[in-house]
Formats: C-alpha cells, sequence, structure tokens
C-alpha cells in the first residue's frame, strides 16, 4: 500500500474510483447519491485542510456551505447574474468574511474557537432564515440551472462527471498545498504554535490562510449542491450540517485526504440506508456517531493504512 | 420604563435558564475536560418526562422528581457509556460524541413521547403580578428563587464539604488529585448526576412559561455553551453571570431593536467579547508550553 502515502497515488485512486464506480450502478438514484458523496467530499477536503493538517476546529463550516449555495440562488434569481459567475461570487465572499472575522477568530485556542466560529456559523444561518424578501426565509428558495457551455447541465448522470472532476481538481489542490512550504508550516504550527514561532513562521497569517481556503472550498461544495439539488434550504447553512462536515473529517481521518472522501461516503449513504428505520432515523444516526467516534476513533483510512502496512499501534 | 421592567424581568428568568445550563457545562468540564453538548437534553428530559408523568395522573411535584430522577440515570448512563470508554480521545472526537449522544436522546424521546408542544400548569397560578407597570409571572420568581438556591448550594457543596473539594482538586489536576487518594471515576460520575439533575431542574421550571417539546435541548445547549464561554470555561460564576448576561441582552435586543434576531445577538455579543478579551469575561489566560 505504499502507493497510497504519495500524492499521485491518493490521485489515481480517486480517478480509478470516479471513472469505475458507474459500471456499478444499476440505477439513475446511484448516481444522485454518488454525486452528494463527492460534493460532500469537497467540503470535507478544505475542512480537512485547517482541521487535520492546521489543527484548528470550525464549528461552522456550513455557514460557507450555505453562502455558496445562497450564491447560486439569489445572484441569478435577484441580480441576473450567470449562474457560473455567481458561483465565483459566492466563493469570493466566503473566503472574504472568512478573511475578515478568520484574523480575531483564530487568536482563540481550543473550545474558544469553537465557540466563535460556531457562533459566526448561527450568524450566517440566522441571517439565511430571516432576510426572506431574498432568501425565501425557513422554505428556501429555487435554482435556476446551470448552463456549461451552451448546454444544460441537468440529471444525475451529468452531475456526477461535472461534481467528479470538481473534487478531482479540489484534491489534487489540496494535496499540492500540503506538499508546499505552507502545508509544512501548517503541520509545524499544529504540533506547537510557540516552537512554529520560534522556528520563523507566522502563525496568524498562515492560519488565515488555511482558513479562508477552508471556506471557499465549502462554498464551492455549496454552490455544487444548490445547482445539482435546484433548491436551497437554510439548513445547508445550519450548525448540524456544520457538525455532519465536522464528523466526516474526523471519521474519514484527519489529515487523509483519502479520508475526506471515505467520511464523506459514509456519512452520506449513511441515513439514504436509515430512511428504512423511519422514526428511527435519528437514534441510529446519534448512535452511529458515538460508536464511530468511541471504536474509530483515529479515522477510517489512517486505521486501515496502519492494519495493512503491518504496523501496530 | 414599564417596558424596560417588563424586558429586564423576562431577560433574567430566561437568562437564570441559561446559567443553570451553563453551570452544568462548567461542572462536568471541571471534572472532566469534556464539552457535554448533550446538556440541553437534560432539560429536554426534565420537560417532557414531567409533562408524561403528569398527565398520567401523578401529583406535579412527584412527576417533577421522576423527571430529575430520569435525567441523573441518563447523565451516569452517557458518561458510563460513550465518555468513559473515550476518555483519552482528542476534544473534538469528545464534542462529537456528545453530540451524537444529543442526537440519540432527540430521536429517543420523539419516539418514547411525540412531537408535539406541550405544558404544565404553572406552579403558583398565571394571575401576573403588577409592579411598576410591568406584568409579572408567579412561574418567573419559581425559576429566580430556585436557580438562587442551586447557586447557593452549589457554592456550599464546593466550598464547605469535603466531597466538593475532591471535585475541585480533581478539576485543578486529576493526576495529583488521584495521588493523594481522590477517586476521580467517583468525581467524575457526580459531576454527570450533578450536572443532569440541574438541568432537569431548569425543565422543569421552564416549561410553563415556554412549552417543552422533543428539540428544546439544541438551542439551549448552543446558548449554554455560549454563555459559559463568554464567562470564561470553567468558572461557575462566570456561568452564572454569562448565561445572565445572555439572557438580559436577547430581551432588550428582541424588545428594543429586533425580534426576528434575538436569538442572534447573543452569538454577536459573544464573538465580540471573545474578539477583545480571548479567555472570556472571567477566564485566566493559559501559557503554551514548549
Amino acid at each position: 500500500m505504499a502507493f497510497l502515502k504519495g500524492k499521485y497515488g491518493v490521485l489515481l485512486v480517486l480517478a480509478i474510483v470516479v471513472l469505475v464506480l458507474p459500471v456499478a450502478f444499476p440505477s439513475a438514484y446511484y448516481f444522485r447519491i454518488a454525486t452528494l458523496v463527492w460534493i460532500s467530499a469537497l467540503a470535507v477536503v478544505g475542512l480537512n485542510l485547517l482541521m487535520g493538517y492546521a489543527g484548528q476546529v470550525s464549528l461552522g463550516h456550513a455557514g460557507f456551505f450555505g453562502m455558496g449555495a445562497y450564491a447560486v440562488a439569489v445572484g441569478p434569481t435577484h441580480m441576473g447574474i450567470p449562474p457560473l459567475a455567481a458561483a465565483v461570487l459566492g466563493a469570493v465572499s466566503a473566503g472574504l468574511v472568512a478573511f475578515l472575522v478568520g484574523r480575531p477568530i483564530l487568536k482563540l485556542r481550543g473550545h474558544y474557537l469553537a465557540v466563535a466560529t460556531l457562533g459566526m456559523g448561527i450568524l450566517i444561518a440566522m441571517f439565511l432564515n430571516n432576510e426572506a424578501q431574498w432568501t425565501g426565509g425557513p422554505d428556501g428558495m429555487p435554482v435556476p440551472r446551470l448552463v456549461l457551455f451552451g448546454m444544460k447541465v441537468k440529471g444525475p448522470v451529468m452531475w456526477y462527471w461535472v461534481t467528479g472532476v470538481c473534487l478531482f481538481i479540489g484534491a489534487w489542490v489540496a494535496l499540492n498545498l500540503v506538499d508546499s512550504p505552507l502545508g509544512r508550516a501548517l503541520r509545524a504550527l499544529h504540533d506547537s504554535e510557540t516552537a512554529a514561532r520560534v522556528g520563523g513562521i507566522d502563525v496568524a497569517r498562515h492560519k488565515l490562510i488555511v482558513f479562508v481556503i477552508s471556506a471557499v472550498y465549502a462554498a464551492v461544495a455549496g454552490s455544487l449542491l444548490a445547482l445539482f439539488d435546484g433548491l436551497v434550504t437554510p439548513n445547508q447553512a445550519g450548525f448540524l450540517h456544520s457538525i455532519e462536515l465536522v464528523t466526516m473529517v474526523v471519521l474519514g481521518g484527519m489529515g487523509s485526504i483519502l479520508g475526506s472522501l471515505v467520511g464523506a461516503a459514509v456519512l452520506v449513504t449513511l441515513p439514504q440506508a436509515l430512511t428504512v428505520f423511519h422514526d428511527y432515523e435519528h437514534l441510529m444516526l446519534g448512535l452511529m456517531m458515538m460508536l464511530f467516534m468511541i471504536f474509530l476513533r483515529r479515522g477510517i483510512v489512517p486505521t486501515l493504512r496502519d492494519r495493512l502496512s503491518g504496523r501496530v499501534q | 420604563m414599564a417596558d424596560f421592567l417588563q424586558f429586564a424581568f423576562s431577560g433574567l428568568t430566561v437568562g437564570a435558564i441559561y446559567a443553570l445550563v451553563a453551570l452544568g457545562f462548567t461542572i462536568i468540564y471541571n471534572a472532566s475536560d469534556v464539552v457535554n453538548f448533550a446538556q440541553g437534553e437534560f432539560v429536554m428530559i426534565g420537560g417532557m418526562v414531567t409533562v408524561f408523568a403528569y398527565a398520567a395522573g401523578m401529583p406535579l411535584p412527584v412527576a417533577a422528581l421522576g423527571s430529575i430522577v430520569v435525567a441523573v440515570i441518563v447523565g451516569l448512563a452517557l458518561e458510563w457509556l460513550a465518555i468513559e470508554p473515550a476518555r483519552d480521545a482528542p476534544p473534538v472526537t469528545l464534542i462529537i460524541i456528545t453530540i451524537g449522544a444529543s442526537i440519540f436522546l432527540r430521536g429517543l424521546a420523539q419516539i418514547v413521547f411525540d412531537k408535539q408542544f406541550h405544558s404544565l400548569p404553572a406552579f403558583s397560578g398565571d394571575e401576573p403580578l403588577r409592579i411598576g407597570g410591568a406584568a409579572l409571572l408567579p412561574q418567573s420568581f419559581w425559576v429566580l428563587g430556585t436557580a438562587i438556591v442551586i447557586f447557593i448550594a452549589l457554592y456550599v457543596f464546593f466550598t464547605h464539604t469535603l466531597t466538593g473539594k475532591a471535585v475541585l482538586a480533581t478539576a485543578a489536576n486529576r493526576f495529583a488529585a488521584r495521588l493523594v487518594g481522590i477517586n476521580t471515576t467517583f468525581v467524575m460520575a457526580l459531576s454527570f448526576g450533578v450536572s443532569a439533575a440541574i438541568g432537569a431542574i431548569a425543565g422543569v421550571l421552564i416549561t410553563p412559561i415556554t412549552l417543552t417539546s422533543y428539540d428544546v435541548g439544541t438551542l439551549l445547549a448552543l446558548k449554554g455553551f455560549a454563555s459559559a464561554m463568554l464567562g470564561g470555561m470553567g468558572n461557575p460564576i462566570g456561568a452564572v453571570v454569562g448565561g445572565l448576561l445572555v439572557g438580559l441582552l436577547e430581551a432588550f435586543g428582541a424588545g428594543y431593536i429586533n425580534s426576528e434576531y434575538k436569538d442572534a445577538i447573543a452569538f454577536l455579543v459573544i464573538l465580540g467579547v471573545l474578539f477583545v478579551m480571548p479567555q472570556g469575561l472571567f477566564g485566566r489566560a493559559h501559557t503554551e508550553r514548549v
């Protein structure tokens, strides 16, 4: 499994998964679920850069996700901006908000950082909920279709490929970042901020950069989901969605890009499988979250990797 | 003036509930370094169990007592089954576990009870007292009175009893506490039990005013957590002040500025305070050791 460690190994695995999976899909429903997995995985890859590499927690990342989602809804509907430009605008504004709140927020440590990011996420969700004349309030609003090269993007199969390519690009960018001076600086400050500072790393600046990058990832994923679903609701920016994203990161494995995909896959497909339990859905979801965290604490991918390479932890 | 009094009073009432939830957070955090996001579920259990036991014909005080017992059992089970096995996990993992627990308990309540809103009769009638032009509900006095009794009881417990001091010692340094013979496992269980009881009492008290349902816990937990952080995590007095402050800010914000953004005001203020004082109002600064 040595090739899994390299940058190109991860990309190869990802490409094979995206290319080969459709062979096994019996119906469009499966393409739809896979598309949802790719979209969540994209947001999780970004959040994993922040959590897994820089060691900073964000309990409000769904806020950025929601900004991207609402950008492609509000932009075309109320301002006449084409969907693609609106998505770019959404990513830029999420990055801008992250840049503005990032500096004071990222000074905080541990639980204080958790509560500050949580508050930020909740504020964004409340804004989307309350400004009904723009956002449709708690019911959400419809999203116009995406047109690429004069062609309407619609149907799960087409979206499967669009989002698959987006995830591949996202993973490629993330892997390069991890491998850059920025990535090494982040890992250094993860271990000890003081030691990193002594080593000549501008801790505040590096944390801010990765916070902005992860916000942009979330916003792009949000735009994709809104365009795919044709509908946005404030829940996508809500606290529970933030928690889902964090759980995907930890479940898949902190600091593992492939883990982000696995975490997203488990947490997206699980509720689909649980719908057979009807009323017991929440009960099961809560139970799974607890069991995963107690028994797979280090995440699925790092645990498996150690198993396969024969290392005993 | 009448408006001011009205807002101040309703702010203090809700604030007292936030303070109780924040205290629950603080007690568990001090004993175990765990931020228990299921804290709001104890409030829900307090309200819901009382409602259903009362509807089944039990007298209100017995139903309330029963709900506290149920909450304590749930709290102990949570500690024993979910927290203890993950003792040495990183903080994020523990946060996810407690959030998983809260989703689980909410799902359970949805099945055992129902998805409706429920109320209880106020303990001393619904006839409002007129003071300075403001209408004050008798139930609010019950909330404030009981909260004050709990604050004093906890203060006495932590400063004047051996068990209370053992909890404080464990909070200061778990390893050292164990070295001097304190049973830290017992202290952990005790802190979850006490927190659950406080939460359930808050749930019983507030139900006649704000109603209860299976999902009231989430927002209460978020605001209780925010209150505890506002005061400075781990500081009981900070938790009480933080809770009352959040309650007052919400009431005045909703009354004078904008009621749609009532829930936002608390978080805006908390962000503002943390920007200026990164350790909360009463927190101590930490230095990182390399």
